[in-house]
């Protein structure tokens, strides 16, 4: 694996931070099973190394744009189980107070501005915070993520046009996870994802989805020469979601094979890789793993029991939030 | 007092509220120095710099979207979108993502920003260049929406939706660029959601949008020469609307005629007759009629378009028929 950071902690806390992320889609997914919550969700595993990557490269002054399928971001990001479980269902302690849900979680004390269920809908509103940075002299930096699919979207080239004229600090992380919704990427995707950036003379880089270290390493280079003017940047992250679009995606055999789903579980995945090179570098036992895995279940497990008992918010709420005062 | 154009009003207002407030900035296609084409923002370059007054590609989805992102982090862009009709091109932008952040938050977000851009047919535009499109924006929960009728209005509308923490659109009409009116030299601000009663009367209530207010002025003072007493009012804003005056007026003349110049179906008019009917149902004497602008695309030919848009004599028409207690059962 690549290496990036050599502080003990740092890399524990990317460790723990992947496995908050996988335990809190294994919850939410047995919370759509059990039909405890309403609606549907789109899981984030298997892709757990490019939001920690990125995410622990940047500080709570930097923003991120998330996706319909941004568990993942919004954990990696700083968020709280006990806040996130109780949005997914709809309950008026959640982030945004119930309104939102699994596609809208924002959590603006961290710099996430919010997950978005328009597929790369947000690629606007992450450019125009990186230009709010460059109009204000502030050194901030946005990153904005978005699937293989949302480069589909030709928002995305307007945008990166203004931002490579004006040299706004972005970085576009594109998690390309190998299907749009039912479809293989290479359907829907002619030439190459990281040329199209660079045809606007933005530095394109592709990396391994699934080496925490090498996104990371990757992202704090970016991120600095961002912060100097040096920015925009483009990076592909080559990744996989092992469930399906959403969760109730489950006959999926006629888009991929099941092989390939376990090829890709049992031999890259990135919590796995990662716990291996902690264990064989001595950073960390496996029963210092195991314990620390098991701290985690138990959060989510009080989180989720918490948010099954919360309120759900007051009728008179309805009306509230429509317009600022 | 003295007296300037539209065009100036708009002009004067963004100057003063970018002296005012340093994260105000204005974004848009040709906005720095040619100004715009129809030259309302001639001259705030000058002034303010190219990074405060952006020219920006002619890509409209872009900038939009954009302007919700700076406005979510700590700006109050200010977005130039040069014909109503791009108001198509923006929709996501403006809809789902400016319209829906402080709800879909919780509160947590807000999305400070004003879209200025016009309507109006007559101009022979033809059909993608003169619609006027407030009733699709209006429709959008989170959005407010303002339409000033004279430089006057403009002006101050203008700052308060600059100052306002919503996302606010300004519908401003082509043909008024030019238009004077007595503006104070002194500052001042209009509330939104404030109706104007421009013209006290008794006999029936013209309800005129933007352009739709002078037309309603205009019917008034020919009714007035038959001895028929119109009370003209203007909304100013359709998003807050102050139904209470509206309601108050028409109690009071038992009549009325809501001018739009958005098409007449599904518009404007619809919803202003339509409360007005939920409302002051028991006070009215006939229907409320619409007069908004014909089902059809605008066309091009001068002898065609005309025909679209409500005029001074077809309101006149109508009152004269409503006030004689004669049925309409189509406009």
């Amino acid at each position: 694996m690549a290496k990036a950071k050599s502080n003990t902690e740092e890399y524990l806390r990317m460790y723990a931070q992947m496995v908050r992320i996988r335990t809190f889609e294994d919850n939410a997914n047995q919370l759509y099973l059990s039909a405890k919550m309403p609606g549907l969700t789109h899981m984030y595993s298997g892709e757990e190394a490019v939001a920690v990557g990125i995410c622990e490269a940047l500080t709570d002054d930097d923003r991120i744009t998330s996706t319909h399928r941004g568990h993942g971001h919004c954990v990696a990001k700083g968020a709280e189980f006990k806040e996130m479980f109780c949005e997914l269902l709809g309950k008026a302690e959640g982030y945004c107070r119930g309104k939102g849900g699994s596609m809208h979680i924002a959590d603006q004390s961290h710099g996430n501005l919010g997950a978005n269920a328009i597929v790369g809908g947000s690629m606007g509103i992450a450019t125009g915070s990186a230009l709010r940075a460059k109009l204000q002299g502030s050194d901030d930096v946005t990153v904005c993520f978005f699937g293989d699919g949302a480069t589909a979207q030709g928002l995305w080239y307007e945008v990166m046009n203004m931002a490579a004229l004006w040299k706004l600090p972005v970085i576009y992380a594109c998690e390309n996870n190998g299907y749009s919704e039912y479809t293989k990427t290479e359907e829907i995707a002619a030439g190459s994802i990281t040329a199209r950036a660079e045809a606007f003379g933005i530095e394109a880089h592709q990396v391994d989805g699934q080496d925490v270290l090498a996104v990371n390493e990757l992202t704090r280079k970016l991120v600095e020469r961002a912060r100097k003017g040096e920015g925009p940047f483009f990076i592909e992250l080559m990744t996989y979601r092992y469930h399906g679009h959403h969760v109730g995606d489950i006959n999926r055999e006629y888009y991929r094979s099941k092989a390939e789903e376990k090829d890709w579980r049992d031999n890259r995945d990135p919590i796995i890789r990662f716990r291996a090179h902690l264990v064989s570098e001595g950073i960390a036992t496996e029963a210092d793993l195991d314990a620390l895995n098991a701290e985690i279940e138990k959060d989510a497990a009080e989180a989720v029991a918490y948010a099954l008992e919360a309120a759900y918010p007051d009728a008179s709420e309805v009306g509230q939030h429509v317009y600022a005062a | 007092m003295r007296e300037i154009t539209l065009s100036q009003a708009v002009n004067e207002a963004i100057a003063e509220e970018m002296r005012r407030d340093e994260t105000v900035f204005l974004m848009g296609e040709d906005v720095a120095e040619a100004g715009t084409p129809f030259k309302v923002l001639s001259g705030l370059v000058e002034e303010f710099g190219t990074g405060r007054v952006i020219d920006t590609p002619i890509s409209e989805p872009g900038f939009v979207g954009m302007a919700v992102g700076a406005a979510m982090t700590g700006a109050r862009p200010i977005v130039d979108l040069m014909f109503g009709d791009f108001i198509f091109l923006v929709m996501d932008q403006l809809c789902n993502q400016a319209a829906k952040q402080h709800y879909m938050s919780g509160g947590k977000l807000r999305v400070p920003m004003v879209l200025r851009t016009n309507m109006g047919a007559t101009r022979r535009s033809a059909a993608q260049h003169s619609q006027s499109l407030q009733a699709l924006v209006a429709h959008i929960p989170g959005l407010k929406v303002a339409m000033p009728s004279s430089a006057y209005e403009a002006k101050g509308l203008m700052k308060t939706a600059i100052r306002d923490n919503n996302p606010v659109v300004i519908f401003e009409d082509k043909l008024m660029y030019q238009d004077k009116a007595p503006v104070p030299e002194e500052e001042y601000l209009i509330p939104f959601g404030q109706a104007h009663v421009k013209r006290a009367g008794s006999d029936i209530t013209l309800i005129g949008t933007s352009s739709m207010v002078q037309v309603a002025e205009k019917a008034a003072a020919m009714l007035a020469e038959e001895g028929i007493s119109a009370e003209v009012i203007d909304p100013r804003t359709i998003v807050p609307l102050d139904e209470a005056t509206l309601i108050e007026s028409v109690k009071k003349t038992s009549r009325a005629i809501v001018i739009d110049e958005g098409h007449q179906s599904y518009g404007v008019t619809a919803e202003i007759a339509s409360r007005l009917n939920e409302k002051a149902f028991y006070h009215l004497d006939a229907p409320v009629l619409r007069m908004g602008a014909m089902d059809v695309p605008v066309p091009f030919s001068p002898a065609l378009e005309d025909l679209t848009v409500p005029t001074p004599e077809g309101v006149v028409a109508n009152a004269r028929q409503l006030c004689a207690g004669e049925m309409i059962h189509a406009a």
